[in-house]
């Protein structure tokens, strides 16, 4: 049996959701096909931190553009998506991490980002529960959280979804199920996540799993998302395994702790003496957390590129197929941008940022 | 003769024989509801023995503390909901 669609989006997570959500208003047919249920694969693994970052130029005008587009559905949609609009807190150990603060305060003030720089004083002002003797930290008021699963629904209002359904393989403006049946689309959007090469061989996507705790409720512990500068070279650094101190206070008065970076495949069991180091740095930088009661722990693919940056675009050799993954942590965040690329060149459409730089043409230049 | 102690269940003096469990005193003051979940719903002890976590109460300032856990002391002072 063969089906005809004018889009089929592949995965959908929060990358597939938003997607749909912006060709949906081209008169489009649209469908989109997950795996399990959609939001419940790396997107309902994720913390949900709505964050810019500066690791390039590329990378700031991707993660301010969707930033932008989170602070305008959050405002029509504050319960749906349980928003807080928490900010972020990038805390600086000593005097050399502070020097990444001056930095970074320049960076984000060249786009137009509001920061707030925070001496040692001025930190424990904002954060009083943070350990003694930091040097102090860089405040990016405008950052927030959301719940991504219930974003990922709300982004598939009105969208045809099909859940618990398997693609076995994408051809020429074609979908295999593994049912046997088959879907014709002008348009296929390939956005599976760290799933996506077993759709599309060569795309150099590989799962960089990490993992979550959350608490019980501790209502007033803490007012930002914290994360140490540490952090940013726990991202870069590829060696097997990182942690970083990051925590977020969620509506509820619990917290989520992380993270954790580590590449071990599809490896699907809870790394114990990894998220034992991960609550280790935590308690180093938030001592009180020693007294608190975590009540579950998870874990979740990245769907992690060598460049850093995500893929989107049409993807040479495939007749009709387009590229939308390689988020690795921060597809929550770039998602809502990623789908204004994608969406605009699908329909011919003049691209709200520059799309060279995340097109998959980057990776065979680089081959060659 | 037992010996008995005297624990605080909301600001409520309760005398208890020594060696009962915080949930016991928690019931002796006649209280039925330990603790909230995230929707608001009532909640109290299932298993008794510190797998549901259904028990939590305050003891001492210290918030989410299993009442079916931990042995009543003189002078405690224990908070639920």
């Amino acid at each position: 049996m063969t089906e005809n669609y004018d889009v089929v989006i592949v995965g959908g997570g929060i990358v597939g959701a938003a997607c749909a959500a912006e060709l949906n208003g081209a008169r489009l047919r649209i469908l989109v096909i997950d795996a399990g249920k959609v939001g419940c694969g790396t997107t309902g693994a994720s913390m949900g931190h709505i964050v810019v970052m500066d690791d390039s130029e590329a990378l700031l005008n991707l993660t301010a553009f969707s930033r932008e587009l989170w602070l305008r559905l959050a405002k029509d949609s504050a319960s749906a998506c349980e928003y807080l609009p928490c900010g972020t807190l990038w805390v600086a150990a000593d005097a050399e991490e502070m020097d990444v603060v001056y930095q970074k305060a320049k960076n984000y003030e060249e786009h137009d980002i509001a920061v707030e720089v925070l001496d040692h004083k001025s930190l424990y002002q904002y954060e009083p529960n943070l350990a003694q003797g930091l040097a102090g930290g860089l405040r990016v008021a405008g950052d927030c959280v959301i719940y991504p699963p219930n974003c990922a629904a709300l982004l598939l209002q009105g969208i045809e979804v099909r859940e618990n359904c398997n693609v076995c393989q994408i051809s020429d403006n074609l979908v295999s199920l593994e049912n046997g049946s088959e879907i014709r689309a002008e348009f296929i959007v390939n956005a599976a996540g760290a799933a996506a090469p077993k759709l599309t061989a060569e795309l150099p996507v590989e799962p960089r799993k990490g993992h979550l705790v959350i608490t019980a409720r501790y209502p007033g512990f803490c007012q930002h998302q914290i994360i140490e500068l540490g952090y940013l070279k726990s991202v870069q650094k590829m060696e097997k395994e990182s942690v970083a101190f990051n925590i977020q206070p969620r509506p509820s008065g619990q917290y989520l702790i992380g993270s954790s970076r580590e590449f071990a495949g599809w490896d699907d069991s809870i790394n114990r003496n990894l998220v034992n180091r991960m609550l280790t740095r935590a308690c180093d930088y938030m001592p009180a957390l020693k007294e608190m009661l975590a009540i579950r722990t998870w874990f979740g693919y990245r769907p992690a590129t060598r460049d850093k940056l995500p893929i989107i675009g049409s993807w040479p050799n495939v007749k009709g197929l387009y590229i939308a993954a390689g988020h690795e942590g921060l597809g929550i965040t770039t998602s809502l941008g990623t789908a204004c690329l994608l969406a605009a060149e699908i329909l011919g459409q003049s691209p709200p940022i520059d799309p060279a730089p995340y097109r998959p043409s980057r990776l065979f230049r680089e081959n060659r | 003769m037992m010996k008995k102690i005297t624990v605080k269940v909301n600001d409520k003096s309760v005398v208890v024989p020594e060696g009962v469990t915080v949930a016991a005193a928690v019931y002796m003051a006649g209280e039925t509801a330990f603790r909230k979940s995230v929707s608001g719903q009532l909640r109290s002890p299932v298993c008794g023995m510190g797998i549901c976590y259904e028990c939590r109460v305050q003891i001492d300032n210290q918030p989410h503390q299993l009442a079916c856990r931990q042995l009543c002391r003189e002078g405690m002072e224990i908070r639920t909901l």
